[in-house]
């Protein structure tokens, strides 16, 4: 996701001058080639993340179009009342461009983990939040991005992302994208969960469970439409996300159903409120706690079953 | 144990532990061994049989990516049996890239994002005094990580109350994770700040255990002191010395038996000037 970040915004500085792209020292074999091409349109602000936020929104007031870089704690937790106060409460639109999304900086620990992002950054007023499924989706943000006038939230994994959708998606910010129909079961996914969640899906069309997959990118402001229209007739809504199951996309999803009298069973997929000691790398983790694709099947089944009971 | 075998043991472990973890930061975790060895060996009052000993000194890796290093001294010094090295950054292990000190003994404070030990030790300094223990805090901080801003709000702080219990320890290693340190903040004004702010300043030479040790020994006035320490990051490594990308590479297996041989063969030169 890191590199259809950058290829992304190599495409947009060629005909855009305005874009500036401000890192907190982090991008060693990313940024190597937009450091050298474009360096009026680039800046190391050095391990200075309060100060790269407010001067991100200086630039941004002064008609500039500015991106930042870091690895996601340190450009969002650190910097909170920063970006609250010189971002949101000002309307300024910068995009914050966050690495590292959930656990993908597994045996890292605990400060490297971003398992709470999205629930902090959607508790900021005007702050858009996006958790793209896949490089595709990155690049469509991205661009789409430029248009905002509010400021955003990128969160992205490291490198080597499967794609999963077509290259001619639809993609706009605040409109979740269906990847497949189905009448049974629907997924809602968000982040790099999309991958475990295509393989959900092919596990329970195996045993005739009809499934919907959808990918959730931006869960600010979430797609009420989407989720009230694609979970009618459904026996299951299943919410999948690399992060804590509070505050995150099964907070929304829960919002949207029962604020709109849904009645339907919903199972949350995601982590536990609590910081992780265990020592791991992410697919490690992810089946510790139990987000892999066998073990999500097992729990659909499970929930589903007991709905046949009834 | 002479201090230089133990820290040439120490980098052995190191490039094993970086090589079977595949781990970044090494060239971090080398260019601070010879510090670390000196502070667990000659200056730091600590119990490993009791690491919770009310009166010892305590210890802050501010800059947590360089654990591995930690790991192994503590190791050495017997805070935890060495076998326990071998599962670094191992799934279902204790020991992560950064430290964490619910997992191991000996670990003060978990690290890992750059500009928080500082104001913890001068929390823990300030505690001291108040309660009249004659502790010191001993901090370690990268180069660059003085770029963070909280860090110069410690250091206001740390002056201001004359925290002359607190010595921190700069790993000048002159390159930081995507530049060269004084491309973005100079270390002469690092320095300056730190003076400006009531901070004694001290140098040393970061690889010679005499200049470690006697530039960790605080027999001083009111001031708090910081230490500037010259030092090469990957050091013992000719491959990886003052190079960036030893910032992120782990060393192959190809290349790991010339490693073991160069710190081996290189035990006479490495240190001379310290014994």
């Amino acid at each position: 996701m890191r590199k259809a970040f950058i290829k992304k915004l190599t495409e947009l500085v060629e005909k855009d001058k305005d874009i500036q792209l401000l890192t907190g020292d982090l991008g060693f074999s990313v940024l190597d080639d937009f450091k050298m091409n474009f360096p009026n349109n680039y800046l190391n602000v050095g391990l200075m993340e309060a100060n790269m936020i407010g001067m991100a929104a200086g630039m941004s007031l002064s008609g500039k179009k500015v991106f930042v870089y870091s690895i996601i704690p340190f450009i969002t937790y650190r910097v909170l009342e920063q970006i609250r106060n010189d971002l949101c409460y000002q309307e300024v639109p910068v995009k914050i461009i966050g690495v590292g999304e959930g656990l993908s900086y597994g045996v890292a620990g605990a400060t490297h983990h971003s398992i709470e992002d999205i629930a902090v950054m959607s508790a900021l007023p005007n702050m858009i939040v996006i958790s793209p499924g896949d490089p595709i989706e990155v690049e469509m943000a991205i661009e789409k991005s430029l248009n905002l006038d509010l400021p955003c939230y990128i969160r992205l994994a490291k490198s080597g992302d499967p794609v999963i959708n077509n290259s001619d998606i639809d993609f706009e910010i605040g409109k979740g994208l269906i990847l497949k129909k189905g009448r049974d079961v629907l997924i809602v996914s968000t982040g790099n969960m999309l991958e475990v969640g295509t393989k959900v899906v092919e596990k329970l069309e195996k045993i005739n469970v009809s499934t919907e997959l959808v990918s959730m990118h931006t869960i600010k402001p979430f797609d009420e439409n989407l989720l009230i229209s694609e979970s009618k007739n459904k026996k299951l809504v299943v919410s999948i996300e690399e992060h804590v199951k509070t505050g995150g996309l099964a907070s929304r999803v829960a919002d949207v159903l029962i604020s709109n009298e849904i009645r339907i069973k919903f199972l949350r997929v995601g982590l536990p409120d609590k910081f992780i000691h265990v020592v791991g790398e992410q697919e490690y983790l992810r089946d510790l706690y139990g987000l892999t694709p066998d073990k999500i099947t097992d729990k659909i089944l499970e929930k589903l079953e007991v709905k046949n009971k009834t | 144990m002479e201090l230089y075998e133990i820290s040439r043991s120490i980098r052995k472990k190191l490039i094993m532990m970086h090589y079977k973890s595949r781990t970044s930061h090494i060239g971090s975790a080398l260019s601070i061994v010879d510090i670390l060895v000196v502070l667990y060996f000659r200056i730091l009052s600590v119990n490993p049989q009791k690491p919770s000993w009310e009166k010892r000194d305590r210890f802050i890796l501010s800059k947590g990516h360089a654990a591995s290093a930690l790991y192994c001294v503590l190791a050495e010094k017997g805070f935890f049996e060495k076998k326990l090295l071998d599962t670094y950054c191992v799934n279902g292990g204790k020991l992560s890239e950064h430290p964490d000190r619910l997992n191991v003994p000996g670990i003060e404070v978990s690290t890992g994002s750059l500009g928080h030990g500082l104001s913890i030790g001068v929390g823990m300094a300030l505690a001291a005094k108040r309660d009249k223990k004659n502790h010191k805090i001993f901090i370690l901080m990268s180069d660059g990580e003085c770029e963070e801003g909280s860090v110069w709000e410690a250091v206001s702080t740390a002056g201001r109350l004359n925290l002359n219990n607190l010595v921190v320890i700069i790993d000048y290693n002159k390159l930081q994770a995507y530049d060269r340190t004084d491309d973005i903040q100079s270390i002469k004004s690092v320095k300056e700040k730190f003076r400006n702010s009531g901070w004694d300043v001290r140098e040393i030479e970061g690889h010679e255990f005499s200049s470690i040790e006697k530039g960790l020994k605080i027999p001083i006035a009111e001031n708090p002191t910081v230490v500037v320490a010259n030092t090469i990051k990957g050091k013992g490594i000719k491959e990886m010395e003052g190079k960036m990308e030893w910032h992120y590479k782990s060393p192959k297996k190809e290349n790991l038996s010339d490693f073991l041989k160069e710190l081996n063969s290189d035990e006479k030169s490495f240190h001379k000037k310290t014994d």
